[in-house]
Order: C-alpha cells, then structure tokens, then sequence
C-alpha cells in the first residue's frame, strides 16, 4: 500500500550528530530490517518515520506525500514499541480497539476488527484482561494486535523482541513473519540481532554511528558483506577478521603465517597493501567435516593446534591457533577432539574476503 | 480542670490497689518487650486514650464548663439527638459539604492544570516546584489574615483592583455579604492548598511512563485526547490521594474561617468546626460541642472511606504496582 523513502535525513540533538544524512527507499509491501549495534541511531531514524522525533534534515515520503511536518496520527502508521507501551487502564480489548475509537469508527466495526486481529494474534481468551495481568509474551501479541488492526499503510517495530525470553524470541519471530504474510504491509523493524534481521526480512540494512554501511538481502550481506565492519556484525559466530599485508602473491599475517591471496582478489591488491583478511567459520573446518566437503573450491590445508572446543550437538564450534589467535571454525559431523592435538584445517579461500585496513570497505568488485 | 474533682477522690484507692498488685506480683516479671513499651503506653495512654476516653464520656452528659459538676450527670444519647434535630448544626454540615466539594474541585482542576505546566517546563523545573509549594509554607491564621486584608471592603486590594480596572464602582462587602464571603473564604482555602494536589499530580505525571503517550500519539490522538484517554486515567490515583488529605484537612476547616469571618456574618460561613469551638468555649457547653465532634469525625471518616475506594479502584485500573 506504500513506499516509504527517506532522503538526506538528519538527526541532531543540538550540537551532537546522531543520524547523518542517510537515504533509503523501501519498497510497498517490503520487510526491511534496520540493524546495528546499540546506541547507532535505529530507533531514532524509526521514530523520524513515525513522526515522534522532528527530523533535522532532509525528508520522509511516506506514499507519495512527503511527511515531514505532518504529526504522527496524520500519517497513518502503526508502531509497536520495546516496551509495549499498552495503555495500563484498558483491556486487552479496549487497547486493540483503541485507535479504531479514536478515529470514530462504529462500534460493531471496532468488534468485528479487535475480533478479527485477537484470532490471527489467538488472543481471544485475553481480551477482557488488563496488561499487567498478561505474561511479557502475550503484552508482545496485544502490542502487535494493536498495530494490525488498524490497517496502516506502514508498520514501524522498534525491537519489538528484545524483552522476552529466548525461546519466547524464536517463537514470535515466527509469528512475526506469518504476520507479515498475511496483513501483507510495508514493515520497517528496527533490531541489534542480526538474527533476526536475517530471519525476517527482505531486505536489511545496516547502520552504524549514524550511517547505513550496507543494504542488502539477507544472503547478499552475509556473502558480500560490503565492509569489514558488517562482515563482524552479520552471521554468527562472527567471521574471522585478521589484519594483514599482501607481499606478491600472499597475504602475510603479523605473526609470520601466510596464505595465498584467494583467487576473486588477485586483480584486485597491490603489493604492499594493508588488508583485512575474513573468513566465515563455515569456510574453514577439520578436513573432511566442512559445509562444503564435497565440492573442492580454493582448499588451502594447514595443519593447526586446536585450542578449545564448544560442542553444540550437530556441530562442533573448534577454536584453532592460526596467526597469533583463535580462528572459530564450524566442524560438521563432529568427532572428539582434545586441546593441543594439531589437525589439518581445510580453509576454503574461495569463501573468503578481503577488506581495505583503512576504508574497511571489501576489495571485491 | 475538670479532671480534678475526679481524680481526687480516686488517688487513694488507686494507690492501694497499686500496692495490692505488687504484693500479689511479688513473683511476677514482665518480659522485657512489655517492659520496654510500658514507657510508650503510659505515655499513649496519658496523651491520647484517657482525653478520648473523657471526651467520648462528656459528649453523653450535659457538661458545661462552667458547672463541673454537671461531668457526672449522664444523660445518654440527649445530647446527640438535640445535634440532629438542630438547624444551627445541619446548616454548619451542609455548608461544610459544600465548601468541601467546591474546594477539592477547584483545587483538583487548578492543581493539574499547574502540575502540567510545570510539567513541561524544560527549565527551571526545581525553582518552580519549589515556589508551587509556597502557599503551604504559611501558617493557615496568617493566609486567613491575609485574605482577610485582601477582602476588605474599603481597603482591600481585591476592590481596590476592581475599581482601578472600572469594573465597578462599589465596595463590594466580601466578607459582610454571606455569599461572597463563603466564596471568599473558599479562595483562601483554594490559594493555600492548591499546591497539594499540584505537587501530587505532578509526581504522578513524572512517574508516568512516556511510551503509552506516544503509542497515543501514533494512535491517531490529537493532544487533547491523549490527555483525556491516556494522561489523566493515569494520575487520577494520585489526584485521590490529594483529595483524601485534602477532604480531611477541609472537613476541619477551622484557622481561615475562624480569622476572616469567625462563622460571620450572623454564622452565613459557619462550618462544622467553627460551630464546635463556639459551642465548646463561648457557649461552655463542653458536653453537647464532644457530641457535635464526635458527629463531624462520621463525616471525616465518610469521605477518606470514599477517596480510598475511589484510589483503590483507580490503582487497580491502571495495573499500579504500589
Ligand atoms: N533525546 C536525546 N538527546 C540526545 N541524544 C540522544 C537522544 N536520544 C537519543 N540520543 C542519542 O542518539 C544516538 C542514537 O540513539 P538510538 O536511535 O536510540 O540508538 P539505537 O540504535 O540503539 O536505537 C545515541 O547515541 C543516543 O545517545
Ligand atoms: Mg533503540
């Protein structure tokens, strides 16, 4: 139902800076993702949309109106917040029907809506409940219950996960992307958990001190991660990211170790460039027990000591010593294995990244 | 006074009684929490229990302090039922309801409307929460003096301002006039104690969580709605907890009165308290003034009863976790 597209949008707190300048177009009907670390303008862009901050700069369309000085009950959106923010005096009934009242529907519609949303959301044991009689998840589902059954043209999230449980978590993230199939909205979703960044969305975009490093889909970031830094942020356990210097046809680590320069980059650096050197804990693996055993890419094998190992079940996560510290390495059909043993690790370089020192944006092009 | 005639011939056998007791408790040692309280009791005892205790017994005789020996003469429930079939006194209730109800009023919409501005105020906020608590810096007979200067017909300030702004030409007899003195007296009551609930309300605003506010907001509210739908279903608990103070404090209305008008004229402001003390010291009749008393404490009782029902089920409502 609508477009939403930011230009140049700034954000400042008198003399401080905490969005700069950031463009973005989300598509009618698009999930996106705003994800970065605490503290990197998320939620001050997702309440710019909203209408709750004034922007300092720049412009929001929402549709095809621009919004900038339109308050936020003008600007028909909805937005569920971290913490809820149900009105404590109202039932679970009475806080779904809410705006419905507000903006003088009828009575029987308001009914029939509040039914409609409570039965996609199962609500309907709780409707005459009051929030402080709900548990954190079911206060979640009267929240997001609020924002559907207003039929807004944007859905706006504002970590709307980060205060339930972990098993809760996983749960409502499933929920959240049923609901996006059926109420079928733009949604924007502010979360610090890549997680569910990856999970959820059609596109993610990823902020950091008040810019966007990267936007992407969920496999074009975690494949091609634009810089250095989203190559930390995304996946997980993170990439390995290790300084280095290219010396002809190596990238030569600090303590003395070296690998080839993987192929995909060879055009790319010149001798004597300062370079980060990334791989994925997928792409390097006792020999024999990787994601991509069967299909024999750029393999480089190195024999390495093993110095600890986090046994997950299916997996094992195996910290090696290479380059003056521990590289994570994902080992499928794991076998036991001690501290100290010395196992030959396959790095697949194919898979791997080259980032500029000082840019930290990739070297691929 | 009164207590002597009382006392004097009971001090004899008390103190043989006391020596009884001892004789017979030879063996008997309290523990040493009774030891330790005994002081705090006596004390209680002394101070609260036996003035209560004679207080409640003078309201059933026709005691006049005048006539001591009247303490003794124990006429039941006369003096109650001469309240109750007396204008003077239902006049003096009913007016006190009435200055109650006024007051709380005004005082509940004066106050949140002062608590929101303050509220606001971005700056400045602690010098003005302390200036809105200057009014209950004053002793209650100064304010009533005050107003009383206010008030006054011919050098006032009020008429004099009437007059300088040519709304009127006249003294207007404020505190002479039975009316407009219940309304003058009603703007001391007011000035003074305003600041109770603004400072109530305003604790209540700034525990207020400011998520539901902007959930209000994105609602669909304008500011008006969010105020009446989200904001004040959430301080009325503390505008109840104003109210019950307040309505104790007015439904013992004495000092302002007693100073602006003294009940007068021709008791058109007497109230209930006003009549007690009158009864009690100029009248002297100690016994029916404790009966009166005792009456007034039903209507104290009656409205912290309803204030706190009123908090309780507003606590409820907004899920308060206090
Ligand atoms: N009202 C404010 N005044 C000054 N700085 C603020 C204010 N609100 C947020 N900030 C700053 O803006 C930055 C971004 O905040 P925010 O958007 O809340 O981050 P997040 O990405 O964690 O949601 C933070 O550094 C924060 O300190
Ligand atoms: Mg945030």
């Amino acid at each position: 139902m609508a477009t939403v597209s930011l230009k140049k949008l700034e954000k400042r707190y008198g003399a401080t800076s905490v969005v700069h300048g950031i463009d973005l177009d989300v598509a009618d009907r698009e999930f996106i993702a705003l994800v970065g670390p605490s503290g990197c303008g998320k939620s001050t862009t997702l309440r710019m949309i909203a209408g709750l901050e004034e922007i300092s700069g720049g412009e929001i369309r929402i549709g095809d109106r621009v919004v900038n000085d339109l308050p936020p009950r003008s600007r028909n959106i909805s937005m569920v917040f971290q913490s809820y923010a149900l009105y404590p005096h109202m039932t679970v009934k009475e806080n779904m029907g809410f705006s419905l009242k507000i903006a003088g529907r009828p009575q029987d519609e308001i009914e029939k809506r509040v039914v409609e949303a409570a039965r996609i959301l199962d609500l309907g044991q709780l409707l005459e409940r009051r929030p402080s009689q709900l548990s954190g998840g079911q206060r979640q589902r009267v929240a997001m219950g609020r924002a559907i059954v207003r039929n807004p043209d944007v859905f706006l999230f504002d970590e709307p996960l980060s205060n339930l449980d972990a098993k809760l978590r996983t749960q409502m993230r499933t929920e959240i992307k049923k609901l996006h199939a059926k109420v079928q909205s733009t949604i924007i979703y502010v979360t610090h958990d890549q997680v569910e960044a990856m999970t959820l969305s059609d596109r993610i975009v990823i902020m950091r001190d008040g810019h966007i490093e990267q936007v992407g889909t969920p496999d074009e970031v975690f494949k091609r991660p634009a810089t250095r830094f989203v190559a930390g942020f995304i996946g997980s356990p993170p990439m390995n990211l290790v300084e280095a210097t290219v010396d002809g046809g190596e990238v030569r680590f600090e303590e003395g170790a070296s690998l080839p320069v993987p192929r995909q980059f060879r055009q790319a650096v010149s001798a004597g460039q300062k370079v980060v050197f990334g791989l994925r804990p997928d792409d390097i693996y006792p020999s024999g027990h990787g994601i991509h055993a069967g299909e024999a890419e750029d393999i480089h094998v190195v024999e390495l000591p093993v110095s600890i190992t986090e046994p997950l079940g299916n997996e094992t996560l195996v910290f090696v010593e290479f380059t003056g510290r521990d590289w994570v390495s994902r080992m499928l059909n794991p076998k036991p294995l001690r501290s100290g043993e010395r196992v030959d690790m396959s790095l697949d370089l194919s898979q791997a990244h080259l980032f500029d020192a000082g840019t930290g944006r990739s070297l691929r092009n | 006074m009164f207590a002597r005639p009382l006392s004097a011939p009971a001090d004899q056998s008390s103190g043989m009684l006391f020596f009884i007791c001892l004789d017979d408790m030879k063996n008997w040692k309290p523990s040493a929490p009774t030891l330790l309280l005994l002081p705090a009791i006596i004390v209680l005892a002394a101070v609260v229990i036996v003035p209560l205790a004679l207080s409640l017994y003078s309201s059933f005789t026709p005691f006049r302090l005048t006539k001591p020996e009247t303490f003794y003469v124990f006429i039941g429930f006369r003096n109650y039922l001469n309240i109750l079939t007396d204008r003077d006194f239902w006049v003096a209730f009913g007016r006190t309801v009435l200055l109650l109800t006024v007051a709380l009023n005004l005082e509940m919409m004066l106050g949140l409307g002062l608590a929101m501005l303050v509220e606001k105020a971005t700056r400045g906020q602690r010098l003005l929460r302390t200036l809105m608590m200057f009014p209950m810096m004053f002793s209650p007979i100064l304010v009533g003096f005050q107003f009383k200067f206010m008030f006054n017909d011919n050098i006032g300030l009020v008429n004099n301002a009437l007059q300088s702004l040519g709304l009127t030409d006249q003294a207007i007899p404020w505190l002479i006039e039975g009316h407009l003195a219940f309304i003058a007296i009603t703007v001391a009551e007011v000035w003074s104690s305003t600041s109770v609930f603004a400072i109530l309300i305003l604790a209540g605003l700034l525990a207020m969580p400011k998520e539901p506010i902007e959930a209000a907001r994105v609602d669909g509210c304008t500011p008006w709605q969010t105020f009446r739908y989200v904001t004040l279903p959430f301080v009325m608990p503390f505008a109840y907890i104003a109210m019950t103070i307040r309505s104790l404090d007015v439904a013992r209305a004495y000092d302002i009165v007693k100073i602006m008008t003294d009940g007068g004229p021709a008791g058109r402001t007497e109230l209930l308290w006003t009549l007690v003390g009158r009864t009690a010291y100029s009248d002297a009749r100690m016994g029916l003034a404790n009966a009166m008393a005792y009456f007034s404490i039903l209507l104290s009782i009656l409205f912290t009863v309803y204030f706190f029902r009123k908090l309780a089920a507003a606590r409820n409502q907004i899920g308060a976790e206090w």
